[in-house]
């Protein structure tokens, strides 16, 4: 039966090969690149804003509307497009295939597709910058009313360029994420059974079921506040007066958008987590030379989480008031996610534990991820209770808990999984030294600008506010903190430069690679060609005998048998497996 | 067993991968490879309904949480829904048969009746903007009640995946093939349109009968 229908050709000229490529490699880096290059827009707006925070004043070109413009643009780029964009379309499309012994993704005429119309919604977000009234200053959250009146800056037109932007981008990664799905469940390769992928592809697998389910909960609520804002309709608009005058607003529910924005915006928590959780495992395991530890649980631990974070999404909204009950059973459920989570963080450290551990960039980042997250996580046990989230909710605190465990975590991830499977994109290592010294300031960086944040909530010090002049209770030190603050992310801002100039540099410069150079036994080192070729396996596909991390097993000739390797190699899965059977 | 044959026209790049063994090679173990059975195609169908079902169900929750405030009024099924419902009804039953033609090898057949199902559907769409006509004549616009409101964005959303699933109608009405990928092709687009029929029944159903009784019946506010 045909595997490929004829419409997918090798690539041809220059356009083909590059620009209208139907190759999952190359879609892969062109997301890869669109989402960094967004991303560094997103960073620079980070440091517009600490340059307001720490230096209030100075700065006359950032008022309220442009700071409160710089907060929204910054949180919408760096969780939508950037993290999901990256892990799904980059990670994703990259790695599935080549993981799962595939020869591409089953529709790869939808998987371009899927790319440049992400590329549109880019396009969109980013004209809002110039635009009458300029972006939206909504908050991330877009809560009406407030986002469409006027008061908000970009009420006007920024706000409508958001939305229709997010509406083509749930667009773009639905018709991604059923690629995803329908390659890992069609096109596995032979061998390769469900329970023998890595476990990056099932982080990715899981995450994408999330925003296929998630996402058209952002699609209805952007849809309903885009004929609220142009056609007048009163779907989350309530009758309110404004600027003195009544309007024709009446009836809506505000807070109905704030249950569909979040029935969304939790899972999306996770949409971003769980590939970086994939990936770090499988980082966790080359670097250290050993088996991951509970292979299974872990595998288990992704579907309990993803299933979990659907039902917990009112633990945003416990200062918008509910019914006690709800809260109850809100904060139950947020607290009961922490058990898979706890289990997967017991897992990489005993896989670390007595490992051959080798300090490889990547693996730096992956065991700074761990930190980050564990201290992410605990202070989601502050906020995860009712009680202790009221006070603190309007905090900076809210700011340390959720940069440490959605933002800086995953984006440590992105950076160790470039550095690991750069090499077999471009066939060139990216330069160590400069990769340390990225790291070393990264890392260090993340921790001097968000632990302090931690104290500045506990002190009350309210987030989304754009000065902090004549509040008593704020003390002078507070403002030193924040001057430190800014400092320090200004630093890290210009550390990611390095990483940026390192990525084109090593592509021609970098020491060549080799086809394997972290020895690792996972199908995608095991290709014939580095980079791989369109097509990926040549004439014959592989044909895998075990899971991914055969390391370090006795009596073998080298410390990692690759999935492929005949069976007599050894090296299987520690559980009962079907095909053992077979193999013996 | 288990051959791959690769199809050579041009050297590097292109693929063209056939299976013609059974399955159970080495380390095969029989538990993989849906491409025997299911193709790529129909699970990614399956996701896709998944992906609008979620859709449509958040939209009913959001129509039935938006209905319980003292502004809603609610606004009678203008008669064109139910000459909408019998085109739709009668599409997928076109549908029906052409998939029962075509699998057993009745192209001839199967054809006429894939295309009297893209006619019904675009009738449908046709007979849906004609409703909208009627009660835009009746001063139900889309701004001034939010059960109006409701009604042109549910009428609109499903419309568009009816007007999606055309899209893909066109690809299979242009396929002069009798293969078993046609045939399958066929099956697909009978199981959207059996798909649009459940949704729109669905939301016929809340648009006409569903009321802030019931919904503070079942939300247990009354």
């Amino acid at each position: 039966m045909a595997y490929a229908d004829d419409a997918h050709h090798g690539p041809q000229s220059f356009w083909t090969r590059y620009v209208w490529s139907q190759d999952h490699k190359v879609i892969a880096v062109q997301y890869t690149i669109i989402a960094i290059l967004v991303g560094l827009v997103g960073v620079a707006l980070s440091n517009l804003m600490r340059l307001q925070l720490g230096f209030p004043g100075k700065f006359d070109f950032i008022d309220a509307n442009r700071y409160y413009q710089f907060v929204t643009m910054h949180g919408m780029i760096m969780v939508i497009y950037l993290l999901t964009a990256l892990f799904l379309g980059g990670f994703g499309n990259y790695l599935i295939p080549l993981m799962v012994g595939a020869r591409d993704m089953v529709f790869p005429f939808l998987n371009m597709l899927s790319f440049w119309v992400y590329f549109l919604s880019v396009i969109v977000l980013l004209s809002s910058f110039f635009v009458p009234g300029g972006p939206t200053g909504a908050g991330w959250t877009l809560y009406p009313p407030q986002a469409i009146l006027p008061g908000t800056p970009g009420y006007d037109w920024g706000i409508i360029l958001m939305l229709v932007s997010l509406v083509i981008f749930i667009v773009a990664a639905t018709m991604g994420g059923l690629n995803y799905v329908t390659t890992v469940l069609q096109a596995r390769t032979e061998g390769m059974t469900l329970l023998r992928m890595p476990l990056a592809v099932w982080g990715i697998f899981m995450a994408t079921i999330l925003a296929l389910l998630a996402f058209p909960a952002l699609f209805v609520s952007g849809v309903m506040m885009l004929l609220d804002r142009t056609l007048g309709t009163s779907f989350f608009m309530p009758a309110m007066v404004s600027m003195g005058q009544q309007l024709d607003y009446k009836g809506g529910s505000p807070l109905l958008f704030q249950h569909l924005f979040w029935f969304f915006g939790h899972p999306e928590v996770y949409i971003v987590a769980l590939p970086a959780f994939g990936i770090v495992s499988d980082l966790v395991s080359v670097h250290s030379r050993k088996s991951i530890f509970g292979y299974r649980t872990m595998v288990w631990a992704i579907l309990a989480i993803g299933v979990l974070s659907m039902v917990v999404w009112a633990h945003h909204m416990f200062v918008s008031g509910m019914n006690p009950y709800f809260g109850f059973f809100f904060a139950t459920t947020t607290l009961i996610i922490a058990v898979p989570t706890a289990i997967k963080v017991y897992n990489w450290v005993i896989t670390l534990w007595r490992g051959d551990i080798h300090f490889t960039v990547p693996m730096l980042f992956a065991i700074a991820f761990i930190s980050t997250f564990v201290i992410g996580g605990l202070t989601g046990l502050f906020l995860g209770n009712v009680s202790v989230d009221i006070p603190l909710s309007n905090t900076y605190f809210v700011v340390a808990h959720f940069h440490m465990v959605m933002g800086v975590s995953p984006i440590l991830v992105v950076f160790g999984g470039i550095y690991h499977w750069y090499p077999k994109v471009t066939g060139r290592m990216l330069n160590d030294t400069l990769g340390q010294v990225h790291f070393w300031i990264t890392f260090i960086g993340t921790y001097a600008i968000f632990f302090p944040m931690h104290y500045l909530g506990v002190l009350g010090m309210p987030r989304r506010y754009y000065a902090y002049d004549n509040y008593s209770f704020i003390p002078e030190s507070a403002h030193t903190m924040n001057m430190y603050i800014s400092i320090a992310a200004f630093v890290v801002a210009a550390a990611q430069l390095l990483f940026v100039f390192n990525l084109a540099w090593s592509l021609r410069r970098g020491r060549a690679a080799g086809s394997n150079p972290w020895r690792a036994a996972s199908l995608e080192w095991q290709t014939p060609q580095t980079p791989p070729e369109h097509g990926n396996w040549g004439p014959h596909l592989p044909v895998v005998y075990r899971w991914a991390y055969a390391y370090s097993v006795p009596d073998a000739p080298e410390d990692f048998i690759a999935q492929n390797a005949p069976p007599e190699a050894g090296g299987h899965e520690p559980e009962p497996h079907a095909s053992q059977g077979v193999v013996a | 067993m288990n051959a791959e044959s690769i199809s050579t026209q041009e050297p590097a790049g292109v693929f063209r991968v056939t299976r013609d063994g059974p399955e159970g090679g080495p380390g095969g173990g029989g538990a993989l490879h849906g491409h025997e059975t299911r193709a790529p195609g129909s699970i990614g169908l399956w996701a896709f309904m998944g992906v609008a079902t979620s859709l449509f169900s958040l939209f009913l929750v959001a129509y039935a949480m938006r209905m319980d405030s003292p502004d809603w009024h609610r606004v009678a099924l203008p008669w064109q829904a139910w000459l909408s419902t019998a085109l739709l009804v009668s599409a997928s039953v076109a549908m029906h048969l052409a998939t029962r033609a075509a699998r057993e090898g009745r192209m001839e057949y199967a054809r006429m009746a894939l295309r009297l199902g893209g006619v019904g559907a675009a009738a449908f769409v046709a007979s849906q903007l004609w409703a909208w006509q009627a009660l835009y004549a009746l001063h139900v616009v889309p701004a001034n009640n939010p059960a109006g409101s409701f009604f042109y964005l549910l009428t609109a959303m499903h419309g568009l995946h009816v007007l999606g699933g055309l899209v893909g109608f066109a690809f299979v009405a242009v396929d002069r093939g009798s293969g078993p990928r046609t045939v399958r092709r066929i099956g697909l687009c009978a199981r959207y349109w059996h798909f649009l029929l459940a949704v729109w029944v669905v939301l016929l159903g809340a648009l006409g009968w569903l009321t802030p009784e019931i919904v503070r019946y079942i939300c247990g506010t009354d």
